[in-house]
């Protein structure tokens, strides 16, 4: 067998690694590694000068393997695998070392340790590289269809712009009606918009498609597949019906916060949430005088979230209360006012002119609530004042945070997605790739991900349903080679790897009348589970596998034990 | 044992911890530069022979790093890790090796502080416990 050819490239990024580290001495190091052909640093690896110089060294010194030692995996792997690629290697070929995250930016005061610490990495690199093998990645077909689980507000956006690109959609909606809490909330703010018109707009979208598919009082009852193949159960009026899906929209939206009997919620008359208000100000009922206390049941230890929306929805219902009253008397008692961007905090400002008084309160002394003269009296020590001050009211308003619906954990169960402590959908990366889940083809919008306004579930909605039509529209999804597969002359069908396996991707089937574990790849996601749970070392994950993993450690004690003895 | 610089490997599976190892980075967080990480996909794919592996042939400590219990990328694996790491703990102390030269602990994509501290208190730990002496035994 002919011996791997591995190019070790060494980036300065500027200063950010070569300030710290001393990539010429690493280069050195590196060339006395096993299989190294060529070594080398650039400036910047990853500019278009550096990925350049890269393919060069590939074709002049007949590379086979390339090792990076840069920056993140996380972040610059697949410009540099294409780089290969392009080079003419395989791009499971390459193995990236990070020096910067983990070596450089982190050891900046001691450049010999940092210094020597990347020889090692870089040695480990080196060991893993020569072991990698080509891979060649797969694809698999996708439903041209999509799944919207929720019909809020966010939930209608997204499934509305999937039909308009001609996308088969079904919506899934638990109540009776689309619009979800937006139903409860006459009017949004701050431009006051009818929640109405703004619900029926995004409705007639969908009833003017024969592509769109809308499910009410119906839920998803079980989950199975993969990107580009999903199938659903919804669970409706009579039947149940089974719909597969290329993609995965999830808009299950909050709900409201009810208080457990703070401010004498429940015990005494007036003492309301803000959707209580709603209800009343959608009747006509004006308060004369009303109190809101912010922040109840958020921002504290155990929760302490903020949930962004309710001083607004404090401010608006405060101006709709002064502007149908202009003798009413509104007051907000809050933590610090959220009146987050251009138009919210015009409608702060709005809302003072108005008349409303805002009151900052503390922790330390939170607002009590008692009965005074047949109404209500909130005395809170006020702290811009340094006093205690009691105002008379015949409403108190409790704004309360949106909290995940109570079936949250259920359905991220079924869709086997994490969530947070509160029980909010964690997305992939809240930059890198916001709305979507780690779990490819699985996408997440509006309140269900963290406590959104209106606009921000539209948005959020319409950006789900950009990302999930990619796939859909591309008709073929590729499979990253780093799934496992199970070595047949040494497993010995005990089924550990099956029940190690959280995706049901791997079955015992028969082989040559012996039974076998076989890997679904598809169905496979890469965590290597079953390689570890696996008696027999019949397993192994393509890209991480054993022999690898021990290269690198052996790397790693040749290089830090034996050559500093 | 002032002069003695460990030799430690870490595995971070790389949605959780090794993300929260990058965001350290990224935040110049600082800490001693002992450790060398793997990543891996998941920690429940971490092969407890790597360990046994590690320690026997002189690495002074390793460290099994995964998500939170509950924020599994994979779901359910590090369900798997925290049952199987605390096992390999009892069987280095059955074989004689100190159960504190293998820590698991949880560091989120969100942590590059708890890394810092991770790091920072298991490089101390075994500093105090000075050199794995099967360094010693291998040479």
């Amino acid at each position: 067998m002919l011996m791997p050819r591995i190019g070790v490239f060494i980036c300065h990024c500027g200063h950010n690694i070569a300030s710290v580290v001393d990539v010429e001495k690493v280069v050195e190091f590196a060339r006395g590694l096993p299989n190294v052909a060529f070594a080398s640093h650039n400036l910047y690896s990853c500019s278009e000068e550096g990925l350049g110089a890269i393919r060069k060294s590939i074709e002049d010194n007949k590379l086979d393997r390339v090792v990076v030692a840069a920056c993140t995996p996380r972040t610059h792997e697949p410009l540099f695998r294409r780089n290969c690629e392009r080079a003419g290697v395989n791009k499971y070929l390459f193995e990236f070392v990070n020096i910067r995250e983990h070596c450089s930016w982190i050891h900046a005061k001691e450049p010999e340790a940092a210094t020597r610490k990347a020889m090692n990495l870089v040695a480990m690199g080196v060991a893993k590289a020569g072991l990698l093998e080509p891979q060649s990645e797969g694809e698999s077909n996708v439903i041209p269809a999509a799944l919207v689980i929720g019909g809020g507000i966010a939930g209608l956006a997204a499934a509305s712009s999937l039909v308009s690109q001609g996308i088969e959609t079904h919506l899934v909606e638990k109540q009776a009606a689309l619009g979800g809490m937006l139903n409860e909330i006459p009017v949004v703010g701050p431009e006051m918009i009818e929640s109405k018109d703004l619900i029926e707009n995004y409705k007639r979208a969908l009833e003017c498609s024969p592509k769109a598919h809308v499910h009410l009082s119906s839920r998803v009852s079980s989950l199975s597949g993969f990107i580009g193949n999903f199938e659903a159960t919804i669970q409706g009026g009579r039947c149940d019906e089974k719909v597969k899906v290329g993609a995965i929209i999830v808009a299950t939206g909050g709900r409201e916060f009810v208080p457990n009997g703070e401010y004498g919620y429940g015990s005494l008359p007036g003492v309301m949430t803000q959707l209580e208000l709603e209800r009343r100000l959608a009747r006509g009922e004006i308060p004369k005088k009303v109190v809101m206390i912010q922040c109840v049941g958020s921002r504290q230890p155990g929760r302490e979230l903020c949930s962004r929306v309710c001083c607004n929805a404090s401010i608006k219902n405060a101006i709709r209360i002064l502007d149908a009253d202009p003798n009413a008397e509104a007051s907000i008692l809050h933590r610090d006012i959220m009146s987050y961007g251009t138009a919210a905090e015009r409608a702060y400002k709005d809302a003072s002119e108005k008349g409303a008084k805002f009151y900052r309160y503390g922790l330390e002394k939170i607002p009590s609530v008692k009965r005074k003269n047949g109404g209500l009296s909130v005395e809170f020590y006020d702290e811009t004042l340094d006093e205690l001050v009691a105002l008379d009211a015949d409403t108190v308003v409790l704004s309360t945070p949106i909290l995940p619906v109570e079936d949250v954990k259920e359905i991220a169960k079924m869709l086997k997605v994490p969530v947070d402590k509160y029980g909010f959908f964690l997305e992939a990366h809240v930059k890198l790739r916001p709305v979507e889940f780690a779990t490819e083809g699985i996408f997440i919008c509006g309140s269900a991900r963290w406590p959104s306004s209106v606009s921000e579930c539209i948005a959020q909605g319409l950006a789900a349903a950009a990302k999930a039509s990619i796939p859909i529209r591309e008709g073929k999804v590729v499979i990253e080679p780093i799934t496992a597969y199970s070595d047949p002359e040494k497993c010995i069908a005990c089924g550990n790897c099956v029940l190690a396996c959280p995706y049901e991707a791997i079955e015992i089937v028969l082989m040559d009348g012996k039974r076998k574990a076989r890997v679904n790849e598809a169905k496979c996601k890469g965590c290597g589970n079953c390689v570890a749970a696996c008696h027999n070392d019949a397993m192994e994950q393509k890209g991480f596998d054993t022999r690898q993993l021990a290269a690198m450690i052996d790397a790693l004690i040749k290089n830090a034990l034996e050559v500093s003895q | 044992m002032s002069d003695f610089n460990p030799t430690i490997l870490a595995f971070c599976c790389n949605w959780c911890s090794y993300a929260g190892a990058d965001l350290a980075g990224v935040s110049r967080l600082q800490m001693p530069p002992n450790v060398h990480v793997i990543r891996v996909m998941c920690s429940a794919s971490v092969k407890p022979e790597y360990v046994f592996k590690a320690l026997s042939q002189g690495i002074d400590g390793v460290l099994v790093l995964g998500c939170h219990i509950g924020d599994c990328h994979y779901l359910t694996g590090n369900h798997r890790t925290a049952k199987r790491f605390p096992l390999a703990q009892k069987i280095l102390r059955n074989i004689g090796i100190d159960e504190r030269r293998l820590r698991l602990d949880w560091v989120s994509a969100a942590e590059g502080e708890k890394f810092q501290q991770v790091i920072t208190e298991f490089v101390a730990e075994i500093k105090k416990l000075g050199p794995n002496p099967l360094r010693e035994v291998r040479l």
